[in-house]
């Protein structure tokens, strides 16, 4: 959830009026929004480097505040305060308008065929006669940053650059090229670079070497010219400092470079939406011509305003209320959705502005009317669905064996389903391609490089563990191991297991024996060939030879029992003989 | 110390005594006169103590005389002098000869000086003793006997003091116990008994028996038995709530999921941060997932890249080889849409309630609260016509059944619920609003392609199992909970669950 830091007078000028932390506390709960902290630069500061650096610091009052991760229309101070006032009737909802240049072409990007390897998408357009305040200036800065953040996911989908139009003259071209081919003062760097230079440059840059991965194995690097030369911006990395805006800029020129279109419409549109208000002449952006490499032509930002109509019974069968036609359409314009009853009374035709790219289907107008409503005015209804419960087997089955284990003595163990290669294999002797273990891709620590195969090596770490207590240690868990099974869709199936451990002076295999015994009483099988149980001697590496049983039940071999290998105790740092019983429960249901 | 036969009498007597006196009398007292040693009576003392409040003993200490060995033998004998007088004949005794008695040295000079004796030193055959007197008074022998028999006091200081200067008498401090009755005070006395024995209870002897008091102060013995693990005994309780409200359980053994399923069905966009390497456990054996029911999948595949069923899509390119990757389940809706979707291809549609509790995994940064893996609580209701009221009032029911009565619910934002609302409980202890858990309305987006009818509703919500068992157990550190960590001294400690008390 993406966290929107705004100055707190600020924001209680832009409201209108002042609210106590709790009454703004309580608006954002209302609105959908967390105030998740009450801070100051100074605060953010003496807590990160200590007291000393944040001396001098700016000790404004800031409100750090949760923004849902669709509504990308509150992700800066403009937007909020849009928002809530709308909310609050204290205004309505603007309406923008793209518009053309008075007295001239509009600007023009000219998109080359070489960009459709890399980086094929841009969209722009210009802030015309805008103005520009310290606060406005960092905050437009800010809303950049909180786009890349999100919808823009870390500028791998969607890239923005925003230029000073004064200083660069179309038409624009957004090509590709070899990085050596490219060179050019990147933004608040001295000197010219290489696009190559650039990439080892920020290798070390705590920002920027984040995005260096989207296009660093690219044969060509996307870049945007101006008609006489001069780079823009070398997307998703950097803008170059020629055309780098200032609280001067009259006229800013943004341009969205993407892999994917949608986003990118999205994201201008929120770039111009939000300070189109400081222009002359506002909430009205001047368009740009998008030139593709087949020769089609495109004017942005979309800026659409889209109609849905539904009914209002849609919207009181859903949330459960019953309220009149005109009401929710009075609930749903309270949401910038500006709502109009039809004709007949029933319908309402309601318009979503460009800056609700989050409302895509009659549900989320459902969900703006029953948030204007009030969450918390809705009726607590009971609803009559009659069903009768039922308890999956395996569960049932693993409950009732639980239960009757600790009532035999044995402490219940909860251990970790994801661990190290060398627990399940290494450790218990065994070799890996013998596990049937599923790994995974992405661990950040050997913690998480398999799914387990065997409960055993987690109650052996939890015996470890618990070194200091008093012997002897009886230990128990059923629970999943996960291995690879072609026959199932994802190619693995969980299997559920019954695994007991007995840690003391000697083995106490006899113990570990009744209690398989036991087992095998609680789930009425008897011993004996055939339909019974019976145990007989098995080679298995884990186990000291000799010591190994494997248990039959009903004709099938459901698990082992034994005295564990003293290499299987060393590895495993503990001092004691063991003995274990491992089964497969799945037999019993 | 349990009164053995042979002192009964001495404990009868002494009670018999004590019952006779009005103030109470003291064990040296009793000693003496009874003729026993001090110690015996100390014993009965004790004994009678251990019965309970039969008698009161309160230890006091006195000096008395006492006569020494020698003083004792005197006393028996009479005085050395005494004793040389009367073993000279009339005829006397040659001095050597007397010399040779074991009392005849210091007899000689007291009797000497007493004049009881003279010595003829010319005497033919050497110096010869003759008694001098007929018939004496043994006044040494008098004095060590009145001591004797405990009448020192008629003895005069000075006289006590010879007698101790000749070593026949010694003054000692004596403890003893001043006895009166108790508050249970009684003359008989039964053997008190430590256990009742199979004996007893056969013989019906137990109803004469008097037991030992035990001290109620003591714990009793720690006991040799096994223990459930605490987040599992708070799951038992979970599953009991939902088996009350009528909730199926759904079959979550399946850790394994293929992204299709996990994010895809539940339309959730390929480039969602939940599908990020930072958050989501991804395999490389078994990487992919094969075989998925052919035509709901392009209905996923349009309705993510184009739209449909009312919706606008999100309008990108949706790829198979995402859909395919296998993961470790983020979350068990993943088994909600599976679930789902069978209910869909019955022929008729019949509401369900389904729930599980079962662990989802999250490639996340570790710290106190999170770990790689937990347990999440997951309840889904369809059926035709439901409301959000609907769900408001059943997440009413079901945290009521945890003991939670206050809730109050938050917009939120979820890529498969619309509306969605966070679900925030007032915490009386902290004073302020908590969140404990997840909910929302199933998207149209999810249902539809499925083949859902048009007017089913799903709602569903969630909670993590860990951390209403943190607060039940009050433990901070969910590694004191979970894993191979944690201290079994916890586990065999942590009492039973009961989540609405």
């Amino acid at each position: 959830m993406p966290t929107v830091s705004v100055k707190r007078d600020l924001l209680f000028h832009a409201l209108g009026r002042t609210y106590t932390d709790e009454e703004f506390d309580e608006l954002c709960f209302e609105f959908g929004l967390e105030l998740d902290e009450i801070t100051s630069e100074k605060d953010i500061i003496s807590r990160e480097q200590g007291d000393t650096k944040a001396e001098g610091a700016s000790d404004v009052i800031l409100y750090k505040i949760d923004v849902p991760a669709n509504r990308y229309d509150l992700l800066c101070l403009e937007g909020l305060v849009r928002g809530l006032q709308v909310f609050k009737q204290k205004m309505e909802a603007p309406r923008y308008r793209r518009v053309s240049p008075a007295s001239s072409e509009p600007q023009r990007l000219v998109i080359t065929e070489e960009t459709t390897a890399v980086r094929p998408h841009a969209v722009a357009a210009v802030l015309r006669n805008i103005t520009f305040t310290q606060e406005r200036y960092d905050s437009f800065i800010e809303l950049q940053e909180k786009l890349h953040q999100n919808v823009c996911r870390k500028r791998t989908l969607v890239a923005i650059g925003t230029h000073d139009l004064d200083t660069i003259s179309g038409p624009f071209t957004y090509t590709a090229k070899p990085p050596g081919d490219i060179r050019f003062k990147p933004l608040n760097q001295a000197k010219e670079y290489t696009a190559q230079e650039l990439m080892s440059l920020y290798k070390t840059d705590s920002h920027l070497r984040h995005y260096l991965h989207i296009i660093e194995d690219e044969a060509v690097y996307p870049v945007i010219y101006d008609s006489n030369g001069i780079v823009l911006s070398m997307p998703p990395i950097i803008n170059g400092d020629h055309s780098k805006i200032s609280l001067n800029t009259k006229n800013v020129f943004i341009e969205c470079t993407a892999t994917d279109l949608t986003k990118a419409k999205i994201v201008l549109d929120m770039m111009v939406t939000m300070f189109c208000e400081y222009c002359e002449e506002p909430f009205t952006v001047e368009e740009a011509e998008v030139v593709y490499p087949d020769g089609r032509t495109c004017q942005y930002p979309e800026l659409a305003y889209r109609k849905e109509t539904l009914s209002a019974d849609f919207i009181n069968r859903k949330v459960g209320i019953s309220e009149s036609t005109e009401h929710i359409a009075q609930l749903l314009t309270k949401m910038c959705l500006r709502s109009e009853v039809m004709s007949d009374g029933e319908q309402i035709e309601v318009e979503i502005p460009p800056t609700r790219s989050d409302v895509i289907h009659a549900c989320d107008i459902m969900e703006d009317a029953a948030m204007a409503y009030g969450f918390n005015n809705i009726p607590r209804t009971t609803p009559r669905t009659y069903t009768i419960a039922n308890q999956l087997p395996l569960n049932k089955l693993s409950e009732l064996l639980r239960q009757d284990l600790a009532a035999a003595g044995f402490t219940e163990a909860l251990t970790f389903a994801l661990c190290s290669q060398e627990d399940i294999a290494d450790k218990l002797l065994k070799n890996i391609s013998e596990t049937r273990a599923c790994r995974i891709s992405n661990p950040k620590t050997a913690e998480f490089q398999v799914a387990r195969t065997t409960l055993l090596s987690g109650l052996l770490k939890t015996v470890a563990a618990n070194r200091k207590m008093p012997l002897p240690l009886r230990l128990f868990e059923i629970s999943d191991v996960v291995l690879k099974d072609e026959s199932k869709d994802v190619g693995a199936r969980n299997n559920r297991r019954l695994c007991a451990v007995y840690y003391n002076k000697s083995p106490g295999f006899e113990v570990i024996h009744g209690l398989m015994d036991r087992v095998m009483q609680l789930l009425e099988i008897k011993p004996g060939q055939g339909n019974g149980y019976h145990i007989q001697a098995a080679d298995d590496s884990t186990f000291f030879p000799g010591r190994c049983a494997e248990i039959f039940a009903c004709g099938k071999s459901i698990g082992r029992l034994g005295v564990l290998h003293p290499d299987v105790i060393n590895r495993f740092e503990l001092t004691m003989p063991c003995s274990a019983l491992d089964i497969d429960i799945e037999h019993f249901l | 110390c349990i009164p053995v036969l042979s002192t009964y009498p001495i404990l009868k007597t002494l009670l018999q005594r004590v019952e006779k006196v009005d103030g109470g009398l003291d064990s040296q007292d009793v000693a003496t006169s009874l003729g026993v040693d001090h110690q015996a009576i100390v014993g009965a003392v004790k004994s009678l103590q251990a019965l309970g409040d039969v008698i009161s003993a309160e230890q006091r200490s006195s000096k008395h005389w006492e006569l020494t060995g020698e003083g004792c033998e005197i006393a028996e004998q009479g005085s050395h002098e005494a004793r040389v007088v009367s073993s000279i004949p009339e005829e006397g005794m040659p001095q050597s000869q007397l010399m040779k008695l074991a009392f005849g040295k210091v007899g000689f000079s007291k009797a000497m000086s007493n004049k009881w004796i003279r010595l003829d030193k010319g005497h033919e055959g050497g110096p010869r003793i003759f008694k001098t007197v007929e018939r004496l008074e043994d006044l040494v022998r008098d004095k060590l006997l009145l001591v004797q028999k405990g009448q020192a006091s008629q003895l005069e200081e000075k006289e006590k003091n010879e007698l101790k200067k000749r070593k026949l008498l010694s003054e000692v401090t004596v403890k003893s116990y001043w006895i009166t009755k108790g508050s249970c005070f009684s003359t008989t006395i039964t053997k008190q008994e430590t256990e009742l024995t199979p004996e007893m209870i056969a013989s019906g002897s137990w109803k004469e028996k008097k037991f030992k008091p035990y001290n109620f102060e003591a714990m009793g013995v720690a006991l040799d038995c096994g223990h459930l693990h605490p987040l599992m005994k708070v799951r038992t309780q979970f599953r009991q709530i939902f088996l009350e409200m009528g909730f199926t359980e759904m079959p979550t053994n399946n850790f394994i999921e293929s992204s299709f399923w996990n994010f895809d069905s539940l339309f959730q966009p390929q480039q969602h941060p939940a599908r990020d390497q930072h958050d989501t456990f991804f395999l490389s054996d078994p990487a992919q997932a094969h075989e998925f029911p052919q035509d709901y999948l392009e209905r996923v595949r349009k309705v993510h890249s184009e739209g449909g069923f009312g919706s606008q899509g999100y309008k990108y390119d949706w790829k198979i080889e995402e859909a395919q990757k296998n993961i470790l389940r983020t979350h068990t809706t993943a088994v909600s849409a599976r679930m789902l979707y069978k209910l869909a291809q019955q022929e008729k549609f019949t509401p369900v309630k389904y729930f599980s509790i079962d662990r989802v995994f999250r490639n996340e940064t570790l710290d106190a609260t999170h770990l790689a893996e937990f347990h999440q609580i997951e309840g889904v209701v369809a059926d035709f016509g439901l409301t959000l009221g609907d769900l408001m009032g059943i997440l009413h029911q079901f945290f009521n059944k945890l003991g939670i009565t206050k809730l109050r619910f938050k917009p939120a934002y979820n890529p498969y619920t619309e509306p969605s609302m966070e679900v925030f409980s007032y915490h009386e202890g902290l004073k302020k609003w908590v969140e404990v858990g997840n909910s929302g309305m199933f998207r149209p987006e999810m249902l539809l392609p499925m083949g859902l009818p048009e007017g089913v509703t799903v709602i569903a919500w969630g909670l993590s199992l860990e951390r209403p068992t943190m607060i039940k157990y009050g433990i901070n550190n969910i590694r004191e909970l979970v894993g191979h960590k944690v201290n079994l001294q916890m586990v065999y400690d942590s009492p039973v669950c009961r989540l609405d008390s």
